[in-house]
């Protein structure tokens, strides 16, 4: 159950990918994981300065998975899909995609391995209208080398249209959008670009109740289509309906991967909390969360 | 389900008029809205057109102030500032500074500052003039042909490197650009000094200096030389820029309806091109009413065995080159910032560098070239500056920083990075000069003259910060 490989694509014609349907999908309830991981990364090390923010961490994402990452504050998440997402090298370990070692220095090669990350923060020039920043740092040319900007916006309509119907400011800095909208922009920067790998980061933190929504039947979506997905979230109900494996982290390390259908929240909450595997959570512990 | 807090669900934010106010009717409320529907519907840009009413009220209040407390004058008001030939001399005055200030916006708008333009401007003045005068005569001769372009292409060649360095150190090794720079300013003045032992270098080879504009050095000249007459090539220039006006604005029409986007109304585009084409045409019509001074003319006459007729020889004196080479470098410099790669980035860097990181945009080579290309800049100034003056000089381009940061921040660049224009930058300059020559003939001295050109900064810049907190763009 390889995912196909496509390269990137440029060209607005070729987005053709149904983001959004009102429909509920039907999930597939088991992943087949006996073939090739899209991506491990293996004994993942960063330290600041004598802090191991991520120690020795080993995870692994197959193709039409979602990964919940939970963990307290500090727990080391972010940090860990950093080193994925190019933002913060690695100090030690090594990722492998598809099987092949991985050099990731920086966002840009990344990128090359069709990772697409949607950040906490949501990355935006805040001073750039909706089409700068979907394209930016692979904006959309003319054959003398200009800037296409009405390309970019005919592709930005096509793909926001299908997130968000109601966006329609596709002239204004997206500093004056709301966060709905925002987030939109953000999300449709990732799906434009033929992400092989997502890694959602909080994606829904900033959002209202039908955003969130529409931003979880987007995952069921995607991973239809064979993409993996890491998703970073402080909401365990989130992370409850939308992944099939939790990994919970604790002071830099996995305390456990867990398949969700094995577990309570209750269980992962435990985990969370105390930093233990799921075994080692003893009955009055979980009760004590209570 | 969701435990996350309702945000404010999607809401049309832009477009709407912030109604309410004078929703009580009547005549004048009426015609403020009509007029607020017209201007937004024009899509101009409200700054730039702030900048330009203000700058033709300070034209019209200087005229008139210089007949008051000044010599006075010939011109409509009867002052002295809205003449032919102080419009000139203002429009070559602005040239060098305007220059500089258009790659300054690109440096202030990544969220860096370059302290070094105005000895770096000394600096490659006198290594172009040690070029030409010291250098280039041991090997082609003096009065070659070749001599000016080579002496310019050294200097942009070394602009470029010198700024490039400068960039890198930014850049890569991360020094602030507060500090680089202005260790560079006592660098390059040094340098300046040293190079010629603190010799003046005068005079400049005779083309060389032409690029400092004058009665040589303009459109007029060149035409007189060729045989057209002094005011045609000034008009070609002028019905040129108008059509390219006009192409530029029916290009763009064309693509958005390519899209079936919405397009502006056609009234809105022609008032851009009429009201644009007006100003273009008025600014040659002024260039050529400004004639060669009497006896240039005669002795142009007798050399060139012209007849001289009664009355003296009339000749227009046209744009003059150092305003050409403006308006070629305003475009580039528009065309990059707008239309290209490297500006699209420069400016995402200053809206958000950790969300331009993030995207893969190569921050650092970014910086730095934004760096070297300041340094080119300010060797076409240096050109400018040294040619006007015909000499190259230790002093040349002191201060000169101080007004190029004025002038990009007078034309709405804001500190604070991701927002400036070049247009902007370029009207910023021709204000800055209009105070410093609008004073000059009313008969300021130099210390009521920084005074005003001080306090006219601050609230310039007040007035645009309290324009963006009410319009939060």
């Amino acid at each position: 159950m390889t995912a196909e490989e496509t390269p990137p694509t440029e060209t607005a014609a070729e987005v053709q990918r149904p983001v959004l349907s009102t429909e509920a999908p039907a999930r597939s309830a088991d992943i087949d994981r006996s073939g090739q991981p899209l991506v491990e990364m293996r004994n993942i090390r960063v330290s600041f300065g004598g802090v191991h923010a991520v120690d020795d961490v080993t995870v692994d994402l197959y193709p039409g998975e979602v990964l919940g990452l939970v963990g307290g504050n500090g727990a080391g998440k972010s940090t860990l899909m950093k080193c994925l997402s190019g933002a913060r090298p690695p100090d030690a370990g090594q990722i492998l995609v598809k099987g092949q070692p991985a050099t990731i220095h920086n966002p840009r090669d990344a990128k090359k391995y069709n990772i697409e990350t949607i950040y906490q923060t949501l990355a935006l020039a805040d001073n750039q209208d909706a089409p700068a920043n979907m394209f930016l740092g692979r904006e959309l040319k003319t054959r003398l080398g200009n800037l296409d900007d009405a390309a970019m916006e005919d592709a930005t309509r096509k793909v926001v249209a299908r997130l968000n119907p109601n966006f329609q400011n596709f002239k204004t800095p997206v500093k004056s959008l709301s966060g709905g909208q925002r987030q939109a922009v953000a999300i449709a920067r990732a799906v434009h670009f033929n992400a092989r790998i997502l890694i959602m980061d909080e994606p829904t933190a900033a959002l209202g109740p039908a955003e969130t929504a529409q931003v979880r039947d987007l995952i069921k979506q995607l991973e239809k289509e064979n993409i993996g997905i890491f998703l970073i979230s402080h909401d365990i109900h989130d992370v409850f309906d939308l992944s099939h494996r939790i990994a919970v982290m604790y002071h830099g390390r996995i305390v456990g991967v867990v398949n969700k259908d094995d577990v309570t929240p209750d269980d992962v909450l435990g985990m969370i909390i105390m930093g233990k595997s799921l075994e080692e959570v003893s009955a009055e512990e979980k009760a004590s969360l209570h | 389900m969701s435990e996350t807090p309702a945000a404010p669900a999607d809401q049309p934010t832009q477009g709407e008029p912030r109604s309410g106010r004078d929703s009580g009717g009547g005549a004048y409320s009426q015609f403020k809205r009509a007029g607020g529907a017209l201007y937004r519907a024009s899509e101009l840009d409200g700054r730039l057109l702030g900048l330009m009413i203000a700058l033709a009220v300070a034209w019209i209040l200087f005229d008139v102030a210089s007949r008051i407390w000044g010599q006075g004058g010939d011109s409509i008001f009867g002052g002295s500032f809205l003449t032919p030939r102080n419009l000139f001399n203002l429009s070559v005055q602005t040239a060098s500074v305007a220059v500089m200030a258009t790659g300054m916006v690109l440096i202030i708008v990544s969220r860096n500052i370059d302290l070094s333009v105005g000895s770096l401007l000394g600096f490659l003045a006198m290594v172009m003039a040690i070029v030409q005068k010291e250098v280039l005569p041991d090997f082609i001769g003096f009065d070659n042909p070749l001599t000016w372009i080579i002496a310019l292409a050294v200097g942009l060649a070394l602009g470029a490197v010198i700024g490039g360095f400068q960039g890198t150190l930014i850049a890569y090794v991360g020094i602030p650009a507060f500090i680089v720079t202005l260790g560079g300013m006592l660098v390059w003045r040094g340098g300046a000094f040293l190079l010629a032992s603190g010799r003046t270098i005068a005079p400049l080879d005779e083309n060389f200096s032409r690029i400092g504009g004058g009665t040589e050095g303009s459109l007029g000249r060149l035409g007189v030389d060729l045989g057209i007459g002094s005011d045609t090539l000034s008009w070609l220039l002028g019905i040129g820029v108008v059509l390219i006006l006009v192409g530029l604005v029916v290009l763009a029409r064309r693509q958005r309806q390519t899209f079936g986007f919405q397009t502006r109304p056609i009234w809105a585009e022609l008032l851009v091109v009429i009201g644009g084409g007006a100003l273009v045409l008025a600014a040659v019509g002024t260039a050529n009413a400004y004639h060669w001074p009497i006896r240039v003319a005669e002795r142009y006459a007798v050399a060139n065995g012209l007849e001289v007729p009664e009355g003296g020889l009339i000749l227009s004196t046209g744009i003059a080159y150092p305003v050409l080479i403006l308006i070629g470098v305003a475009a580039v410099m528009t065309w990059i910032a707008r239309r290209r790669q490297f500006g699209r980035y420069v400016y995402s860097i200053g809206g958000n560098p950790e969300a331009a990181e993030l995207s893969g945009i190569n921050v650092r080579r970014t910086l730095m070239y934004t760096f070297a290309l300041m340094g080119v800049l300010v060797a076409i100034s240096a050109a400018i500056t040294s040619g006007r003056l015909d000499a190259a000089t230790n002093a040349l381009g002191q201060w000169n920083e101080l007004f190029v940061i004025a002038a990009a921040v007078i034309g709405g660049t804001s500190f604070a990075g991701g927002i400036g224009t070049i247009p902007g930058a370029i009207l910023g300059a021709l204000f800055m000069q209009t105070l410093q020559s609008g004073m000059v003939l009313i008969g300021f001295d130099t210390a009521q003259q920084n005074i005003v050109v001080g306090a006219v900064l601050v609230i310039a810049v007040g007035i645009d910060t309290v324009y963006r907190r009410r319009t939060a763009t």
